[in-house]
């Protein structure tokens, strides 16, 4: 393995990294705070890269389409709250799996019916649109480096809001001792209301900046959701911290993983076999480190109460 | 079951209605292949065994959902082993289901034995979570499976005899084995329920702290509930393969897991037709929902929502309800 394909990699693995965090950062915050399993927060990022494409078409301007697509996203996820999640958070795990199974199906289908089933794509801005020479004979899109870079400062600024205001002391309390923060007289609906159409509009921003580098297509989130549950599992639900670097864990252990685990099988048998083999058992690494996490330390790495 | 042995709230309710129900629809299957000849033919006759092959792996997962409060959201892997140890051993030339379906629950049970005492370690959402996490390793794992198809799935060439006979050959063949192992299959897990197991797994349900210091071992019960889902499930996969020929790692995707959970919601959790009742109205308004229209999932989506939403005890307690107040 060369170095220059190492870099790659790494670099890889943290773009992966920033766009699971921001999906994630919302649903360890819904879960954590609300105790709420929504299923349906994939939708949210399939929606922000459908935005992306939508005003894309319609500005011809991907910043445009960017500023435009997040209070959309907000909005959309504050609907989606007020017709059906509200409802839900009083429930068992069960209902809640099932109503929002419901509205992935929903949305999906949704989603095909407006804009076909064919993947979409979305140019990146025109002044990212170069690359860097990282190394000699390694260049690296302009862009992917600034989605990390957004990503990075994103997780900066949510963190100065979670330790830094008043809002944050709120959730972070919430996310503790909900009952408390309500007996103290605390509206605890609209403290949710909050959180969800925050983390929607993160989802959100995942999407439209996801939107450029993957394919946009109905159901695109789901999997990512998965591995975004991985990520608040390993991270500690509720912990914003936890999710952050359980994010970019999960993100260099699939990227690395993958080539790492091709490169050792290449050393037991032969290449071809190797390659066929290689990324099915590097797809399952980051499950098998989640089921780890969950075995010794069920609470998670950083759950909230010492995530401070 | 006996009917002295069942004081509690669920199986107490079991009057002789929901009996009837159940052998009304066992009936109705059993006449399929008959209405078959006339309409539909082999279309109708291969959606009803996928109906009653799901409906048997619904009715395990019931017995872990509904009557253990083990809400596992990979369920759906074990139909998968099922199907492909069918599958690697018809094309590895073993063809005898005599060994195929022993050699299937093994397997199954050994996973399940492994992955349920890791799993039950936790519990509440982890316990979902890291059942979807082995679901998951289940559908990368076969998906790595390079000499049988990998990504794309096997297909299988033969049908496998049953103990050397062409049994399995034929459609009429497989339909009555599916449904006479629908038909052992509820009866089994009503038996276990009705059962003292059935009632310390519904108890732990409840009250895990109060069971375990009356001195049930509930790790152990609901281990063995954890297993006997898994094996049974297995079965249904391996006569899936038996059916559609053909098996891929989707099998095993998290939506499987999902549909199977969703049949067990919509049917009523822990009753005695509810799984039954899930899985075939699932596929019913499924098949009836994409006539219509190809977006059914529109229409599917928030049915589910009104569902969670609204309906407790899903269509079984429906059922309870029209009845009226007892």
């Amino acid at each position: 393995m060369s170095l220059t394909l190492l870099i790659l990699q790494i670099l890889n693995g943290l773009q992966l990294g920033v766009i699971l965090f921001l999906i994630a950062a919302g649903l360890t915050l819904v879960f954590g705070v609300m105790g709420f399993i929504n299923l349906a927060h994939g939708v949210q990022y399939m929606l922000g890269a459908y935005l992306a494409v939508f005003l894309y078409g319609l500005t011809g301007n991907f910043v445009a389409a960017l500023v435009l697509a997040l209070p959309l996203a907000l909005l959309l996820g504050l609907l989606l709250e007020f017709l059906v999640f509200r409802h839900l958070y009083d429930r068992d795990h069960l209902s809640q799996v099932l109503a929002t199974f419901g509205v992935i199906l929903f949305l999906n289908e949704l989603m095909k019916m407006l804009f076909g089933p064919a993947t979409l794509s979305v140019p990146p801005p025109e002044f990212l649109n170069f690359s860097f020479k990282l190394v000699d004979g390694l260049l690296y899109p302009a862009y992917k480096l600034a989605v990390i870079v957004a990503g990075l400062l994103v997780a900066l600024g949510l963190w100065l809001v979670i330790t830094r205001t008043r809002i944050g002391m709120l959730i972070r309390a919430g996310a503790t001792t909900p009952d408390m923060v309500s007996a103290l007289g605390v509206d605890v609906r609209r403290l949710f209301l909050c959180v969800f159409g925050f983390g929607a509009m993160l989802a959100g921003f995942a999407g439209v900046m996801a939107a450029p580098i993957f394919a946009v297509e109905p159901g695109m989130g789901d999997n990512l959701l998965i591995v975004a549950f991985v990520v608040i599992i390993i991270g500690g639900a509720g912990s914003i911290r936890g999710a952050f670097v359980a994010a970019l864990l999960v993100g260099l252990v699939d990227t690395l993983g993958r080539m790492l685990v091709i490169d050792g099988l290449r050393l037991i048998m032969n290449p071809s076999a190797a390659n066929q083999v290689g990324p099915a058992i590097s797809s399952m690494l980051i499950y098998v480190l989640m089921a780890l996490v969950l075995f010794w330390r069920p609470q998670g790495l950083f759950a909230p109460k010492a995530a401070r | 079951m006996s009917e002295q042995t069942k004081p509690d709230s669920r199986a107490a309710s079991a009057t002789a209605m929901p009996l009837i129900v159940t052998l009304v629809l066992f009936a109705a299957l059993a006449l399929i292949p008959l209405l078959a000849t006339f309409y539909g033919g082999g279309w109708l006759t291969s959606l009803a065994v996928r109906a009653m092959l799901l409906a048997i792996a619904a009715i395990s997962l019931d017995l872990l959902i509904g009557h253990g409060g083990l809400v596992s959201f990979g369920h759906s892997a074990f139909i998968a082993i099922g199907a492909y140890t069918c599958g690697i051993m018809i094309t590895e030339g073993v063809d005898e289901i005599a060994l195929i379906l022993p050699v299937a629950m093994a397997v199954a049970g050994g996973f399940a034995l492994v992955s349920g005492a890791i799993s039950l370690r936790t519990s509440g959402v982890s316990f979902i979570m890291i059942t979807l996490a082995f679901g998951q390793m289940v559908y990368f794992a076969l998906g790595s499976l390079a000499q049988y198809g990998a990504d794309d799935g096997l297909t299988l060439w033969a049908a496998p005899g049953f103990l050397g006979g062409k049994w399995l050959a034929s459609d009429i063949g497989v339909y009555v084995t599916v449904l006479l192992l629908l038909i052992g299959t509820w009866a089994l897990v009503h038996r276990i329920t009705g059962s003292r197991f059935g009632r310390v797994l519904r108890a732990a349900r409840q009250n895990p702290v109060r069971v375990a210091s009356m001195g049930y071992p509930v790790r152990r019960y609901q281990l063995a509930a954890y297993c006997i889902a898994g094996i049974i499930a297995s079965v249904a996969g391996v006569m899936w393969a038996v059916q559609f020929a053909f098996v891929s790692p989707s099998l095993s995707a998290w939506q499987s897991s999902g549909d199977l959970i969703v049949m067990v919601i919509l049917g009523g959790m822990a009753s005695r037709n509810g799984a039954l009742i899930g899985a075939l109205c699932f596929i019913l308004i499924e098949e009836s929902l994409s006539a219509i229209t190809n977006d059914w999932r529109l229409i599917f989506g928030p049915f589910l929502v009104l569902i969670a939403l609204y309906a407790r005890g899903g269509l079984a307690g429906l059922l309870d309800r029209m009845r009226g107040p007892q």
